[in-house]
């Protein structure tokens, strides 16, 4: 497993005639591991495909240099790059049949003709569309013509696999149901890949490791629990998850914890990246995701606060409760085995002491 | 049996529908009658008068034009230019969609507004423009002449060329449609797979266009075969069927005979158009919905781009080259002859023409918006209501596109110079019968435009105004045509710009009290008064730029942000 296979170093993409120029990537610098799967995430207009497209060689970057496996590709034309791309629409030949699409790659690259035959069939048997092979896409569902997507890239064997949003055509069930595939596949192949998405849930449960953009810029890296505990900033923490982000002041900086006052109490609390320096006074947000929040019986929890609003949803329950004029939001699983609470009643509330994170307020 | 009560209970559901709703009823009614009057008993009687000799059933005429050389080499003339220029003319509309579609080519709006151009001039213009130029004693003959040797514009060579430049746009539109709505996507999954340009092109791009080569070649071929303006000024003697049947008429006062030329004409466009319309329509991959899509493919190899540009660039110099020769020779005091500039030729033309222009004006303005209406209540009809004989409507209605202008005109003729049972009122040398021949010639194009603009539109909207309280009419009113307001628009500048420049079947039914702009420019052509008739082609084609100018203000006074120009593809 070689380090470093995929490298974007320092990628900037600029659209639009001078004067009126968007930059669509702003030095994108990423590092993807043989066999790994790397998810772009992000919303819309982030850049990720863009960033996916310059890797397929579909765009040009204006700055910084491409390489796989240490061969700078930027100058390589898209058909001659060692890259697959898996396309949101799927981009079926519509005039070919399933065998013909997915053997189409082979046979433009003059694979001998027994050899384009065993690999079609094999991954048409892997990918199981096995009967299809006859059928034009138009006779074929959704998932169908996804898979024949997948098999048409994969049967090039490409040194990295590049995948944008290929799901979001699908309908909700099948989408989970592909994703598990997809990642299976994807393991049992071995095969570097790059997948972009704007679903966060998708990116999670795909994942070796989510690069979460915004606005042309990669904001974090890193494996998917790491980023849904200690989001970097702001933005992370509200894009992955949900989040309650209250205000509180740094009163004590220790080596690598802090005392934050938070609605008049001491809370001890990790400096979550080593390199961050807290000032004594400073403000301070005070990130709690709502499942890490518990309501109990008045008095009894570590605030006391005022129950707003409650939505039932079945295997959990969700109390907007108000402390000292902020609205909180709590997520209580299971809630047939503890208290019920209703609207105007008081209640104690209890941050679970693990996942209390902070970040420093940005200007 | 079982289908068959099935679809007469239907059948019977759909009357009693009908029934509640008289409007409707009463509309379909007007129009089913409409349609029998002026689009199929016109043709029945050229039918009928070819099989008609000294007042008797006869096959003599066939027999006469399918053993004379006279009679048949125009057939089979009229067939070798319609392949001709269908190629040809194919050809140079998939070059200019390609360089506009698929290369970083400049100035993409310039080339789309020439590769459309000759859209809206009178197509004989183009033929006008091939004679002061390349005539016998036009301005570059003589260095033609002293290159490749004696030849002649007129016949066989000069007609392809002049319907090339004149019926090519029709091939553009269609295949800049095609070209524009393929998936940029399919064309990049190629790329990604390992094809190089060339074979993106073999292999993707070509086949994907197919269905719409197939339709560019086969209007085209329709478009030549009816073609009666060119070869009345360039034939020489290379005899078409278009202009033989006109003659045989007008020169022999033979109806007979020219009706049977006529039905010889309609054969080969009439299959063409249901080879169009029901086969090769129906093979396509791609559905135009009018949204192009950018090919995101940016660098073009050389390879590609040096045959495309040349031949774009030559086609585009050609045309310059005729309509410039055209607004030249509008100024030359005597072409060929005295070359001094003058504006004599307006000066005249309008004291001459000026009924022409005022006949043309009045009657295109009146026939333009009913044709507009009427196409779009018919598209309306077809799509959204079902009654009994709607497959009728759609198909009588359609008809007229693929008939020949001759077969139409003298059709007309033949139907309305006496009363009938069918319709009790004379016509010949009215202005209606010249304003009902352009409202039933023009209409299949607006028809078209709104059935696409209405097969796009949610019916649940529509069903919303009847759920609310509105009949068909209101529903129609208020609802579907505001909707449909675009492609409304298209269907006047269609048949606005059609309208004036129409020739071929026109020339049947203009008299002394109504006559047309186009047919006093093939007067003055006849007589050699070159200058004369370029003068007239340029009023017409400023009066055509101008009403267009003026159907974009009303479009951008209703605000939906449709470039009327746009609607026509320049």
């Amino acid at each position: 497993m070689k380090e470093d296979y995929l490298v974007l170093n320092s990628i900037v993409k600029r659209f639009g005639k001078s004067g009126k120029q968007v930059t669509a990537v702003n030095d994108v610098s990423i590092s993807v591991k043989e066999g790994e799967l790397v998810t772009l995430l992000g919303p819309s207009g982030c850049g990720k495909t863009t960033t996916l497209r310059m890797i397929a060689g579909f765009e040009d970057p204006d700055k910084g240099d491409i390489l796989i496996d240490g061969v700078k590709i930027n100058n390589i034309p898209p058909n001659q790059r060692p890259t697959s791309l898996v396309f949101q629409n799927y981009a079926l030949f519509p005039h070919m049949t399933v065998w013909e699409n997915i053997s189409y790659g082979l046979k433009i690259n003059h694979v001998a003709g027994r050899e384009v035959k065993e690999r079609t069939e094999s991954i048409i048997q892997m990918i199981g569309l096995n009967g299809m092979e006859d059928r034009s896409p138009a006779q074929l569902s959704g998932g169908q013509q996804q898979r024949v997507s997948l098999a048409r890239s994969l049967v090039m064997e490409p040194k990295v696999l590049l995948m944008d949003e290929p799901l979001s055509n699908l309908d909700a069930k099948l989408r989970v149901s592909m994703r598990l595939e997809i990642r299976k596949i994807q393991q049992r192949v071995g095969i570097t890949s790059v997948y972009v998405t704007h679903d966060q849930e998708e990116a999670m449960t795909l994942s070796d490791r989510v690069v979460i953009m915004n606005q042309g810029k990669v904001q974090q890296v890193g494996i998917p629990e790491d980023i849904y505990a200690h989001p970097i900033n702001l933005f992370v923490a509200d894009f992955i998850g949900k989040a309650n982000f209250l205000r509180g002041k740094i009163v004590k900086v220790y080596s690598s914890k802090v005392d934050v006052e938070l609605f008049g109490k001491i809370l001890n609390i990790p400096i979550p990246f080593k390199h961050w320096e807290f000032h004594t006074g400073a403000p301070v947000i005070v990130v709690i995701r709502p499942e890490g929040t518990d309501v109990v019986q008045a008095e009894r929890g570590d605030f006391n606060g005022t129950v707003r609003e409650t939505v039932y949803l079945g295997s959990k329950i969700i109390y907007y409760v108000e402390i000292k004029g902020e609205l909180v939001t709590a997520e209580i699983s299971n809630p047939e085995e503890s208290l019920r609470f209703k609207a105007g009643d008081m209640v104690g509330v209890n941050f679970k002491k693990q996942s209390l994170h902070i970040l420093p307020v940005e200007d | 049996m079982a289908g068959g009560t099935v679809r007469l209970k239907t059948s019977l559901k759909e009357f009693r529908k009908l029934w509640k709703e008289p409007f409707l009823i009463i509309a379909v009614a007007v129009i089913f009658y409409f349609l029998i009057v002026f689009v199929l008993f016109p043709l029945f009687q050229v039918f009928k008068t070819s099989f008609i000799v000294k007042k008797e059933l006869s096959f003599a005429n066939y027999a006469v034009v399918f053993s004379k050389v006279y009679y048949y080499q125009p057939f089979l003339n009229s067939i070798l230019l319609g392949l001709s220029t269908a190629s040809a003319g194919t050809l140079m509309g998939y070059a200019f969609a390609f360089a506009i579609t698929r290369t970083p080519l400049k100035f993409k709006k310039f080339f789309r507004l020439i590769a459309t151009f000759p859209i809206i001039s009178p197509p004989f213009v183009v033929a006008l423009a091939a004679v002061l130029l390349f005539g016998r004693s036009g301005t570059l003959a003589p260095y033609i002449t002293r290159i490749i040797g004696a030849y002649s514009i007129y016949g066989y060579g000069g007609l392809v060329l002049v319907e090339t430049i004149a019926y090519g746009p029709t091939a553009f539109l269609v295949l800049y449609g095609v070209l524009g709505a393929i998936d940029p996507a399919l064309e990049e999954a190629s790329m990604d797979l390992g094809a190089s340009r060339w074979k993106v092109f073999i292999t993707v791009t070509l086949p994907l266009s197919i269905p719409g080569i197939a339709s560019a070649w086969l209007l085209v071929f329709i478009q030549s075969m009816a073609d009666f303006g060119n070869p009345m000024v360039l034939s020489g003697n290379f005899r078409v069927l278009s202009v033989q049947a006109f003659l045989q008429i007008t020169g022999m006062y033979d109806l007979s005979r020219g009706s049977t030329l006529a039905i010889l004409l309609l054969l080969p466009t009439i299959t063409a158009f249901f080879i169009q319309r029901y086969w090769v329509s129906r093979k396509s991959y791609v559905t135009v919905t009018g949204k192009p899509t950018s090919a995101t493919i940016k660098r073009v190899e050389w390879y590609i781009k040096l045959p495309v540009y040349f031949f774009v660039f030559t086609i585009t110099l050609l045309i310059f080259l005729l309509y410039g020769t055209v607004v030249y020779g509008s100024f030359q005091t005597l072409w060929g002859v005295n070359p001094a500039l003058t504006i004599k030729n307006y000066v005249e033309t309008f004291q001459v023409g000026k009924n022409y222009i005022i006949d043309s004006l009045l009657l295109s303005t009146i026939a333009t918006p009913l044709t507009g209406i009427l196409g779009m209540f018919i598209a309306f009809l077809i799509i959204r209501k079902r009654f009994f004989g709607r497959a009728f409507i759609e198909i009588s209605s359609m008809l007229t596109f693929a008939v020949p202008g001759t077969v139409v005109g003298i059709g007309y003729i033949l139907a309305f110079n006496q009363r009938s049972v069918v319709f009790p009122f004379m016509l010949s040398g009215t202005a209606w019968i010249i304003i009902l021949l352009l409202i039933f010639r023009n209409m299949p194009v607006g028809i078209r435009s709104g059935i696409a603009a209405l097969q796009q539109i949610d019916p649940s909207i529509e069903e919303a105004s009847t759920d609310l309280g509105a009949g068909t009419g209101t529903t129609f009113r208020k609802i579907t045509l505001p909707m449909i307001a675009p492609a409304f628009f298209s269907g006047l500048v269609y048949s606005f710009v059609k309208a004036m420049t129409a020739i071929s079947a026109i020339i049947f039914v203009v008299s002394g009290r109504w006559n047309l702009i186009t047919v006093a420019i093939l007067g003055f052509v006849d007589n050699s008064q070159y200058a004369q008739a370029a003068a007239m082609s340029i009023i017409l084609i400023v009066i055509v730029l101008a009403a267009l100018g003026v159907i974009q203000l009303a479009v951008n006074r209703v605000g939906k942000g449709v470039r009327a120009s746009g609607l026509i593809g320049t």
